[in-house]
């Protein structure tokens, strides 16, 4: 393929990593207006969903056009990742949205408890999602391939959480809404990590050729061995 | 020289795969070498062809996939100084072989080649001219052959009404497609086809690979292009050669999404060839 060609892919690979770190943060600054109650930033976050919104379409026309040209083997395989990279960091876009949407209603009413558990898991999904960003950059499928596992333990503090705030609700029956506001926000971060799982999984293929989606088994999720400080959501 | 009659049966063993499972192999290069004079343009060749599909050579010119074509129905012979170790099999029988009839080699190998080359001759003299060496005289049969050969090279429709106008009248993808019959007609095994698109438009170009897909279900067919997206569009199976060196061979998928080999990757992805 021509100079051009060759510039077009590292514009591509470009607007990935800007594209990523702006949703990483987007998801880290939601997790802020909840925990410190802060709606300027929560408006913030909702307002910059659109700068994703506009670089999963750049991606997209970027790669449409790329593909137009007929690219093969390493090249094919970059540019549909990163077509599939755009629509999985503009969904993160949407969580970190619906994760300040909810800090707004959220900071309407009194503070239901200490945050200790949604933290946690926002801090699990960012770093897979930090991970998966780094195994693309550095060129590391075996660093990706470990992110995979790691849903799990996402996964099962989701579950954990739905579960206390389930009893919550049924002795509290006046914390309903504060609580459904929280189970979103549990299932959003819970997303979130499954994004970050699709993106590393699309590294893999894109340096190794091989697809393992749904083809690895999960690990068990260790990190429940470490009991969950009772107070806290 | 006593003629050894080609008995061409598919070989009993079958490779593992699921490809390989409907498709045992019909043709194998075993250590083929061959040189013009001094010059060596293929070095030590080992792969196997399998039955109905299609395989494609490419690589950069002068890599020697033409000259493997030609291999195939010995074409080769035709060139002075040229010499040939190693095996080509063909349904398991050395091509090279002693004794072998090179006339009923290439009546079972057809070829067709980058320029469309019809005789100057009626389109319906342009097949039934290998049919009457072959002593077909009947004129029910001869139309019979015609007309299937012309079908099957999805050329009927557009010439039925003019069958005995020059072919020499016809657009070039019209042309390169009469070939394509008039190499049917003969009922060959394998076809052979050296860049048979590559001096047509587009839309000539679409009509040759689709044909190609659907004769493929009674021919194996061999097709040497430098063109990576029709070889990604038709073929099955993929051979990359570079300076008479066989430096890959797998299924087109694979060659063209995930080659083991980096030269396959730098020459499919345009950086080096």
């Amino acid at each position: 393929m021509s100079v051009h060609f060759d510039q077009n892919l590292y514009e591509l690979k470009q607007r990935l990593i800007t594209m990523a770190s702006k949703a990483a943060t987007a998801v880290d600054r939601a997790i802020q207006a909840l925990v410190e109650r802060d709606d300027d930033l929560a408006r913030q976050v909702i307002a910059g969903d659109t700068e994703l919104d506009d670089l999963e379409v750049a991606i997209y026309e970027l790669g449409i056009q790329l593909l137009s040209k007929a690219p093969l083997a390493g090249d094919l395989r970059l540019i549909t990742v990163a077509m599939k990279f755009g629509q999985n960091l503009e969904r993160v876009g949407d969580e970190a949205t619906t994760i300040a949407r909810r800090a707004i209603e959220l900071g309407q009413e009194p503070q239901l408890k200490p945050y200790v558990d949604i933290p946690r898991m926002a801090r699990l999904a960012l770093d897979m999602l930090h991970e998966a960003l780094e195994a693309f950059i550095r060129h590391e499928p075996a660093r990706a391939l470990d992110i995979i596992p790691r849903d799990k333990q996402v996964d099962a503090l989701n579950k954990q959480l739905h579960r206390e705030l389930a009893s919550f609700m049924i002795e509290r029956p006046d914390t309903i809404t504060r609580c459904l506001n929280l189970m979103v926000i549990s299932k959003a971060l819970e997303r979130v990590a499954d994004h970050a799982k699709n993106l590393a999984e699309e590294v893999v293929y894109l340096y190794e050729g091989r697809d393992v989606r749904h083809k690895l088994k999960p690990a068990p999720p260790n990190d429940l061995a470490e009991p969950a400080p009772p107070a806290g959501t | 020289m006593a003629v050894t009659p080609l008995n061409l049966k598919v070989r009993a063993e079958v490779p593992a795969g699921e490809i390989a499972a409907d498709h045992p192999e019909l043709i194998t290069f075993e250590r083929l070498s061959l040189w013009y004079g001094a010059a060596q343009a293929l070095q030590d060749i080992s792969f196997g062809i399998r039955e109905r599909l299609v395989t494609a050579f490419i690589g950069p010119s002068g890599c020697g996939k033409s000259t493997l074509l030609r291999c195939l129905n010995r074409m080769n012979d035709l060139i002075d100084g040229v010499r040939i170790t190693g095996q080509v099999r063909i349904a398991g029988q050395d091509i090279y072989a002693p004794g072998v009839d090179v006339i009923e080699l290439r009546r079972r190998v057809g070829m067709v080649f980058q320029r469309s080359n019809p005789f100057p001759k009626s389109i319906y003299d342009n097949i039934a001219y290998a049919l009457r060496l072959q002593g077909i005289r009947r004129k029910a049969e001869l139309d019979e052959i015609v007309e299937k050969s012309l079908r099957s090279a999805a050329l009927w429709e557009e010439v039925k009404d003019r069958l005995h106008a020059s072919a020499l009248g016809l657009s070039g993808g019209q042309q390169q497609r009469l070939c394509i019959a008039r190499a049917i007609a003969v009922q060959p095994d394998i076809l052979l086809m050296d860049e048979p698109a590559s001096a047509l438009d587009p839309i000539a170009t679409a009509k040759i690979e689709d044909l190609i897909l659907d004769l493929k279900r009674d021919y194996t067919i061999v097709i040497v292009t430098h063109n990576m997206q029709q070889a990604a569009r038709i073929s099955d199976y993929t051979a990359f050669f570079y300076l008479g060196e066989l430096i890959e061979y797998d299924t087109t998928t694979r060659i063209f999404t995930n080659p083991a080999r980096k030269q396959t990757e730098d020459y499919v992805t345009g950086r080096f060839g």
